[in-house]
C-alpha cells in the first residue's frame, strides 16, 4: 500500500516577525493531513517557540538564518527547526521547566516545556558554537485514518511545491 | 491612547490581539508598566475576547507584569479565556497565581462602569 509522503523546507532570517511566518507556513503544509484546529494550534505553538528560541537564544537578535524542514510520512508530521547560532551548553538544563538565560528579559523559561506538551516527540541536538537543531514530531487526525486514501493523488512532484488543501489559510 | 488600552479609575483591561508572539509581547508588555506606573493602576485585566493563538513570550509577559503589580499591591485577571487559552494558561502554570474567567466576572463590568 501506498504511504502518504510529502517534504518541504524554509529558509528564512531570524527576524521576530517571521515567527507567525514560519508557524502559518508549517500549518498550511500540514492541512493536507486533515487536521483538528486543536492539533493544528498545536503544532503553530510548538514551531513558534522552536523559531522564538534560534532567534533570542541561538542568534541573541543577529540577522542570521533559521531553517524548518518538514516531512509527513503516512499520518505523522515532523518538523524540524536548526539554526547555526551560539548553541547551547547544557541541553538538559535547558529543557528544565522556568529553566532561562534571560529572565531578565520576561522569558518563562517555558519553551521547550510547550514543544513537549504539544507535540508527540521532541529531540534537541546542540553543542556550544555548533548551533541548534530541535526535531518534533506528532500523529495527526488518529481518528480519520480513511484519509489515507489521498496519498493516491497526491504523491505527485509538484505536489511538493503546493500541498493538496491550504486553500483554508 | 492605544485602543488596546482601556482604565477606568484604577482598573485597566488590556484588549490582547488575535495573536500574541515574541514579536509583539514585548511592546504590549512595555506599554501595560508605562500606563501602570502613569496611571496608577491597582488592578489589571488581561482580555483574551480577541486572542486565538499564545505561546510562551505571552505567558513570560503576563508573569512580568503579575510581579509589577504584586510589588505594589494590586491584582491581575485573566477574562475572556476560551479553550485554547485555557490550556495555555494552565499548562504554565499561570492559573495559579493569576485567577482566570471565562467572561468578565459581574463585580469586575460592574466596576468598569462606574468607577472614578
Amino acid at each position: 500500500m501506498h504511504q502518504n509522503q510529502n517534504e518541504m523546507k524554509l529558509e528564512f532570517d531570524s527576524r521576530s516577525r517571521n515567527e507567525s511566518f514560519a508557524r502559518v507556513a508549517v500549518a498550511a503544509f500540514m492541512t493536507q493531513l486533515n487536521p483538528t484546529l486543536e492539533e493544528v494550534a498545536d503544532v503553530k505553538t510548538a514551531v513558534s517557540e522552536a523559531v522564538t528560541n534560534a532567534i533570542i537564544h541561538g542568534y541573541e537578535g543577529r540577522v542570521e538564518k533559521i531553517m524548518i524542514s518538514c516531512r509527513i510520512s503516512g499520518n505523522v508530521l515532523e518538523v524540524e527547526v536548526s539554526d547555526t547560532g551560539r548553541g547551547i551548553v547544557d541541553v538538559k538544563k535547558a529543557m528544565e521547566p522556568l529553566f532561562t538565560t534571560k529572565a531578565e528579559c520576561d522569558r518563562a523559561g517555558m519553551g521547550f516545556a510547550f514543544m513537549e506538551a504539544f507535540m508527540d516527540t521532541l529531540e534537541v541536538e546542540s553543542a556550544p558554537g555548533m548551533g541548534t537543531r530541535v526535531r518534533m514530531s506528532k500523529q495527526i487526525a488518529r481518528e480519520n485514518d480513511h484519509m489515507s486514501a489521498q496519498s493516491e493523488i497526491s504523491d505527485a512532484p509538484f505536489q511538493m511545491l503546493s500541498p493538496s488543501g491550504t486553500g483554508g489559510l | 491612547m492605544n485602543p488596546m488600552f482601556t482604565i477606568a479609575g484604577t482598573v485597566m483591561n488590556i484588549h490582547l490581539p488575535a495573536e500574541i508572539d515574541h514579536y509583539n509581547s514585548e511592546q504590549i508588555g512595555q506599554e501595560t508598566d508605562r500606563l501602570i506606573q502613569k496611571k496608577h493602576i491597582r488592578c489589571l485585566l488581561f482580555d483574551f475576547a480577541d486572542t486565538t493563538f499564545m505561546d510562551s513570550s505571552g505567558v513570560g509577559m503576563m508573569i512580568g507584569r503579575y510581579k509589577t503589580m504584586r510589588f505594589m499591591g494590586g491584582t491581575v485577571m485573566a477574562v475572556h479565556v476560551g479553550e485554547r487559552m485555557k490550556r495555555i494558561l494552565t499548562l504554565s502554570g499561570i492559573y495559579r497565581i493569576i485567577d482566570i474567567y471565562e467572561d468578565l466576572p459581574l463585580e469586575m463590568s460592574r466596576e468598569n462602569g462606574k468607577e472614578a
